[in-house]
């Protein structure tokens, strides 16, 4: 039984799993203590959860459970990663180098940096989304402090190179950090395997809880420090005050204790879906353009512009699918997609791109579906659109005089 | 977003679909917008040449689900009316009946656009002769 509207956005957000919520429970009735309460069993309890979520997140990337400071979530921590190493280490250097197609919670992160005095270098990327390392290795100067480049990409899925790039900042002697939240509980992360020396991760991407997150920061060769930028009670080592989300937390050390024992068989089963998916669709239509690189990509993503057809009508025709879009229409900006417009493929594919995401909880039987949804919505707006009948016409799009507005 | 009733059933159901042949004297043609803009709407008129009313009209539009409906919705309007009458249609008038919200405004002004151009167009040809 197909369950609508089918969810194919697990890139914006995963539903929880029910062996999350489980262990959730408990932590807001029974055991609601705050985990800062060293002198009675309620304290003890929920401190004993908190330490128990470290260690499970901790084993997912590699790391110490020491190393695991928690936050409200991703964009908290990419702002502490960002800010608290800039004004940590400024007398060292002034200068970040980060790349265009980051998240937002990391690229206005940077500009406020900026305004403060500090250089930016915003790296470009590749036709495939993959930063180019030659050009990373060139914008670096003694006055580098940090390097922030996603393990992931929210939108494409691309899979940067930050073994590589971890090699180059220890070369150079910066600080590596990585917006590793779409990456983490997906695909193979491991700290010390690809020399990150900040990882920002959160729960509700890998089946936990929104509202919480982590920043993993190195311990050891070298110990990172950084400025907070919420003062406080000095919790999480004094890196991050605020009394713990202590059910949040308990949820996500189990979504990423699941994610370390699943994450194998789970990735195959997920990768084979999306290429069903990508298979079916290039089997039933023309002029598809895949967005990014097939080979460095996340197994559940998948990004297509479909030549001709507005993604938000596209959107609207296939309204019984949760799928997003990186057509202006869809969004507060009414700017296209900043990512897809850096792959520079032109703004028009970005408008009619679809970003599939598919995960944990997707079945082959609604890729059918979604599949013969979209030839027949596809097919109705191509008929319906002047550019794909000019085409047909053999009108070169490119090099018509249009009259911009 | 949600959208009004009317833009649905214009998205679902578009009325006048379709081209005409551009090269026929009596037909006016209208194209505008852009690919990197997101919207591109071909808007054509078929003008009785006897009476100057507005025999046929048909769209194709590359946009957003307002733009569609903007652009199915015009064609309606322009059936039946002279040109005169025609050029009266005001992007307003649109963004009523549809119920627009201000984001959409612009996919409204497009569809005005388009009528104008397909008008010009015809009047030109009416004027030039075979001018295209």
């Amino acid at each position: 039984m197909l369950k609508f509207p089918i969810y194919f956005d697990n890139q914006a957000t995963s539903p929880m799993d029910p062996r999350v919520l489980e262990a959730m429970l408990p932590y807001f009735t029974e055991r609601f203590g705050n985990a800062a309460s060293r002198n009675h069993k309620y304290g003890w309890e929920a401190e004993e959860a908190v330490e128990l979520a470290r260690k499970q997140i901790a084993d997912l990337i590699g790391s110490s459970p020491k190393e695991i400071v928690f936050t409200s979530g991703a964009t908290e921590s990419n702002n502490l990663a960002i800010k608290g190493a800039a004004y940590m280490y400024r007398e060292k250097g002034d200068h970040i180098i980060t790349a265009v197609t980051e998240h937002k919670a990391v690229i206005d992160t940077c500009k406020r940096l900026e305004k403060e005095g500090f250089k930016v270098t915003y790296l470009p990327v590749k036709k495939d989304g993959l930063i180019d390392l030659d050009q990373l290795r060139a914008a670096i100067t003694g006055k580098t402090t940090l390097v922030s480049i996603m393990a992931a990409n929210n939108e494409i899925g691309v899979l940067q190179p930050i073994g590589e790039i971890g090699a180059i900042a220890r070369e150079k002697g910066i600080l590596f950090h990585t917006d590793a939240v779409q990456a983490v509980g997906k695909v193979p992360f491991d700290v010390n395997a690809s020399g990150v020396h900040l990882a920002s991760l959160t729960a509700h991407k890998i089946y936990g809880p929104k509202g919480v997150g982590a920043l993993y920061v190195r311990r050891r060769n070298p110990r990172v420090l950084l400025t907070p930028i919420i003062d406080g009670g000095g919790h999480e080592r004094g890196m991050r005050s605020g009394t713990l989300n202590v059910p949040g937390i308990a949820g996500f050390g189990k979504a990423a204790e699941i994610c370390r024992l699943e994450m194998a068989t789970e990735g195959a089963r997920i990768g084979a879906m999306r290429d069903r998916l990508n298979r079916k669709l290039h089997e039933a239509l023309d002029e598809l353009y895949i967005n990014g690189s097939m080979e460095h990509r996340l197994p559940g993503n998948l990004n297509i512009s479909f030549a001709y057809v507005e993604g938000e009508s596209l959107l609207m025709g296939i309204n019984d699918v949760a799928v997003s879009s990186g057509s202006a229409c869809t969004s507060a900006s009414l700017e296209p997609s900043y990512v897809l417009k850096a792959l520079g493929a032109g703004d028009e594919l970005a408008h009619s791109s679809i970003r599939f995401g598919l995960g944990r909880f997707n079945t082959d039987e609604e890729v059918d579906y979604v599949v013969a949804k979209l030839v027949s919505v596809v097919s109705k707006l191509r008929e319906m659109s002047p550019l794909y009948e000019m085409v047909k016409d053999g009108v070169d799009l490119s090099k018509m005089q249009w009259q911009a507005h | 977003m949600a959208y009004s009733d009317k833009v649905v059933d214009h998205f679902n159901n578009p009325r006048n679909v379709g081209s005409l042949p551009k090269q026929d004297p009596t037909v006016g043609t209208g194209l505008v917008g852009a690919p990197e803009c997101g919207d591109v709407m071909k808007l054509q008129v078929k003008v009785n040449p006897e009476t100057g009313v507005i025999d046929e009209a048909k769209f194709k539009t590359f946009g957003c689900g307002s733009a569609i409906a903007s652009s199915s919705l015009a064609t309606e309007w322009l059936k039946g009316k002279t040109v005169d009458e025609a050029l009266a249609i005001k992007n307003t008038d649109i963004v009523a009946e549809l119920a627009l919200p201000p984001v959409k405004i612009h996919c409204s002004v497009l569809a005005e656009d388009a009528i104008k151009a397909a008008i010009a167009d015809f009047k030109q040809k009416q004027q030039g002769g075979q001018s295209s």
